[in-house]
This record gives structure tokens, sequence and C-alpha cells, in this order.
């Protein structure tokens, strides 16, 4: 009896250390990714030279070396900074960035809660993040830290509602909150996607997801020609590093969701009964990894958008049509057309 | 002894009385706080321990909500606006005539509650069993059913009260300066680059007049 309690809290442990330390690996491998690609597109080489035992592995070893690197670097306190918030701040960033994981289903029954009201969940806890940048910039008694703090505060409460209501259109053509059974209600080949009776909102989402994580060309909050490097400009040392695993966690976050909702989760774009067509984890990957790609590519193509032109894009052009959208997706759903609602 | 110390029904009421007590707390130092900053955060954190109460009463929709909307919007823009504002501690001060009354007021509504909740509707609390539903009970159906059938004229007023008080809002706050100078978004991203912002001009190549050297 009291086994079977105690079993089950180790069993629970077990599966978010998995979740956690294949996310972190990956985050690393994301940074190294981040650099040869953007390198790869600039013609120019990226680190390539930090390897294992004397061989190179094109630069394999990067993130472990940045790792330790940071590590070992002094946390700085600045002056009169809030000693306990300043500390808090990263912390409250990677939380809420790895506890928003728990209800994402990487294959079918392969998820950690499968909870009613999983997406608003993952609405609830992505919106949380914004706590880690804004207690970070006003922390850190910086002028600096705190104009990137109430950038990234407004842009990141903006955006929310138009991710908010790309995600509703979402729920409407599911009608299940649950991700699992999102996932399931796409069910049977590329056309029963929801990318495509809801491009619009799946072109939105993914770009407020940019925007929600402080991405490029999004990436006011930072803003390294203006503000230096906005709310984060004061952290060193394992602070900066918890920050920035957090920000890759979210980007690796925003892309398996887009993979979830709009592009049929684990399975597969064929029909039929061949091997190819078989719904598995690994589609579930390489949705993701298609949209990280983006990501690096937006960093390497696009320049920063003006903040005032960044707020425009958010609430006259991105709600508007979520809300037309929306409508449309109830006409198609009240009068079943297509392959998605029928 | 141990069969109740490690049954569902311990850890629920242990919960219970966690949650209860950071949320007393944290409402308390809410308004004891002499810093606004400190404020601000220990009402998000009492919103996030309603939120788990909720979550014991299996209204998982609910306190999500809460959560979402309070804590990821309301509050990160009070912060916003507490940050923009010169926040200045605030030296202790004793007892003030503000807490007297306040403290007045308190202990009324506290009476008030108590009669009504003690006496007049005991009978719609729960005994003590604690809340318990079915297995796939949703809390999203059960909500959204009842709003959408019992409830929808309520409802409907208070979106479009919502409504107005957004209109209202916004026209009190939307002021044009008249010496304000500024460019304007919708003409900037309405420029084609090849029309409007340069002027491609064909001319003879330069000869230039390069002196010296062997050529």
């Amino acid at each position: 009896m009291i086994w079977d309690q105690v079993w089950l809290v180790i069993w629970t442990l077990l599966k978010i250390v998995a979740i956690v330390l294949p996310l972190i690996i990956v985050v690393a491998y994301l940074t190294y990714a981040e650099r040869r690609v953007i390198g790869f597109m600039q013609g120019r080489m990226g680190p390539n030279r930090v390897g294992l035992f004397g061989f190179k592995l094109w630069g394999l070893a990067q993130p472990f070396a940045d790792t330790v690197k940071l590590l070992l670097k002094e946390i700085i306190f600045p002056a009169n900074a809030n000693k306990f918030l300043f500390l808090m701040a990263p912390v409250i960033t990677l939380a809420t960035a790895f506890a928003a994981w728990a209800v994402v289903p990487f294959s079918d029954g392969l998820v950690l809660a499968d909870i009613n009201a999983g997406l608003v969940y993952i609405l609830a806890m992505t919106s949380l993040g914004v706590y880690g940048v804004i207690i970070a910039g006003w922390a850190s008694n910086s002028k600096y830290a705190i104009l990137g703090a109430l950038r990234s505060a407004a842009q990141i409460v903006s955006y929310e509602i138009a991710m908010g209501f790309a995600l509703v259109g979402v729920l409407i053509a599911s009608g299940s909150l649950n991700l699992s059974e999102i996932v399931n209600s796409q069910a049977g080949g590329i056309g029963h996607w929801f990318f495509i009776p809801l491009l619009p909102l799946f072109v939105i989402y993914f770009i407020s997801g940019v925007a929600e994580t402080n991405r490029a060309p999004f990436d006011v909050a930072e803003g390294e020609s203006e503000i230096v490097a906005g709310f984060h400009v004061e952290y060193s040392g394992a602070a900066f590093a918890l920050f920035f695993l957090g920000e890759y966690a979210n980007m690796i976050m925003i892309s398996s969701l887009t993979a979830i909702m709009f592009m049929g989760g684990w399975y597969s774009p064929f029909t039929g009964n061949s091997w190819i067509a078989q719904p598995s984890i690994l589609w579930f990957f390489m949705k993701t990894g298609f949209f990280l790609l983006l990501y690096l590519w937006f960093r390497a193509t696009f320049p920063r958008f003006r903040y005032d032109q960044i707020m425009r894009l958010g609430w006259k052009i991105f709600i508007p049509i979520t809300i037309a959208w929306i409508m449309v997706i109830a006409v198609l759903k009240v009068y079943q057309i297509g392959p998605w609602f029928s | 002894m141990i069969e109740y110390l490690i049954s569902a029904e311990f850890y629920q009421i242990l919960l219970f009385y966690v949650y209860s007590g950071i949320l007393i707390g944290a409402a308390l130092a809410v308004v004891t706080m002499r810093n606004s900053i400190y404020s601000a955060l220990f009402l998000i954190l009492a919103f996030f321990s309603a939120a788990a109460l909720w979550l014991l009463l299996e209204a998982e929709f609910l306190a999500l909500t809460l959560v979402l909307v309070y804590v990821g919007a309301v509050m990160v823009l009070f912060l916003f606006v507490i940050m923009m504002l010169d926040v200045k501690i605030k030296p202790k001060s004793g007892i003030s005539m503000y807490t007297k009354v306040g403290i007045f007021v308190a202990l009324l509504m506290a009476l008030e509650m108590i009669m009504l909740l003690g006496k007049k509707m005991a009978h719609v609390l729960p005994q003590d069993d604690l809340v318990k539903h079915v297995k796939g009970y949703s809390n999203v159906k059960e909500v959204a059913e009842n709003l959408y059938t019992q409830y929808i004229l309520p409802f409907e007023l208070a979106s479009v009260i919502l409504l107005v008080a957004i209109v209202a809002a916004i026209l009190l706050t939307l002021r044009k300066r008249s010496d304000y100078k500024y460019v304007s978004p919708e003409s900037q991203v309405h420029v084609k680059a090849n029309k409007n912002r340069m002027r491609v001009v064909k001319m003879e190549t330069e000869k230039g007049n390069y002196i010296g050297g062997d050529e």
C-alpha cells in the first residue's frame, strides 16, 4: 500500500528527469546548431574548433565548453540591487519554461500529465515567463535593464492575445482542450492537419511565438545595439546561463506546440499501410526541428523590427485577423466542411 | 493511523491547510509590506494559492484561467505601472485612522459572512466530505454547459459591460498632442523599395583622372 504510493512518486520523478535531461542537452546543441546554421547562411564557419581528445569533431564539444565557462564565472551583483529578486528572476524564467513541458504529448500516450485543460495550462505557464524578465529588469537597478523589461512586458502581453486567439481557433477546430486529443483529431495524412484550414492562425501563432520568446526579429527586449542587452545586462555566470536555458527551452516549446496544434504532432504526412505512414515520435521531432530551423533562419535574415511597428503588427494586424478567422472556422465546423471537420 | 496518514484524503486536507495558510499570509503581506513592488509580488502569490485551492476542488479550468488572466496579464500590468512610478518605501507609521477604520470594516465583513454562512446558507456548504468527482469529469464542459445554457443572459451582459469599459478606458486615455511629431507606420510599411525609396539614375561611366603610374 505505502510502497505503491512511494513508487508512484519515484516513477513521476523519473519521468520528469526523462523530459528535463534530454531537453537540456537539446538546448545545448541548439545553441551550437544556431551558430553553425547562421554561420553557414552568412558564409562563415561558426564554431568548429572545440573537440574531444585532440579531435576537432566539427566543434561538437563547444556547448560543453560554453557551459563550463558560464558556471565557473562569478555572479556579480550590481550596487543596490535587490539580491533576493535578482537571484529569483532567472529561476522563475527557467521554472516556467520547464513547467509547461508537463503536458506536451511526445507520442501517443507518451505524456507526463494528460490533463483535460492542457491548452489552458500551456497558456498559463508561458504567460508566467514574463515575470522573470520584469523582475530581472527591476531588481538589477539599472536603466538599460528596466527599459528592456518594460519593452518585453508590453510586447509579451500584446502578443499573448494574438497567440491565445490563434489557439481558440485550434480549440474550435478540434473540440478539445486536451493536447493529445488535438493531435488525434488531425489523424489521417497531411490533408487532415489543421495548418490548411487554419493557415492564417498557424502563421500568426508561430510569429507570435517568436515575439513571445523575445527572439530576432522581435528581440527589442535585448536590443544589443540600443540598450546593450536589455533585461539581463547585469547578469553573469550561472544566473545568465539560466536565462539562456529558459529562452532556448521556450523556443523548443513553441516549436513543438506549433507541431502539435497545426502539423499533426506525431502523425505521418503519408497515408496507407507502409512503414513511412506509421505515426511515430520521430515525426514529432522532425516537425519540431523544422520550426526550430525557422527560428534560426529568421535570426540570420531579418533585421530587428522597430518597437512601434512590433506593437502595430500585434494589435492592428494579428488580432483582427485572428478574430475574423475564428468566425470562418466556426462556419467550417458547423457546416462540417472539408476533410477536417466531417 | 498509518492507513490514514498515507490516504489521499489526508493529503488533500493537508494541502488545503498549507495553501490556505500561504494564501492568508500572502494576503496579509500585500497590505503590510512597505515596498509596493513586494506587495504586488505577494498579491501574485495569493492568486497562485487561490488557484491551488481551486485545483483541490477539481476545478482545473477555473484555476488555470485564474493564473492565466490575473497572474499572467493583470498583475503584469500592475507591476508595469508600479515600476514606472517613483516608488518610495513608506516609513513606519503606527496605527493610523485608516487602519482603525479598515479593521472595523474587516471585522464587520467577517461578522456578516459568519452570520450568512453559519446560519442561513449552512446547508449549501459541504459538511466534511471532500470534493470528489467521478472519473472522466471535465470541469471545462461543466462550466461551459452552465454558462451557455442556464446563465447565458448574465454572461452576455457581463461581456457587454466589459466591452463598454474597454471602449471607455481607451477613449479616456486617447489624447493627441498638437505638437507631437511622429512618423506614421502605415505610410512607412507601404513604401516600395524600388518606387518611393530610391531612384535609379542612368549615367555615363566616369573616366576619372588617373595621374601617374605605368598605364
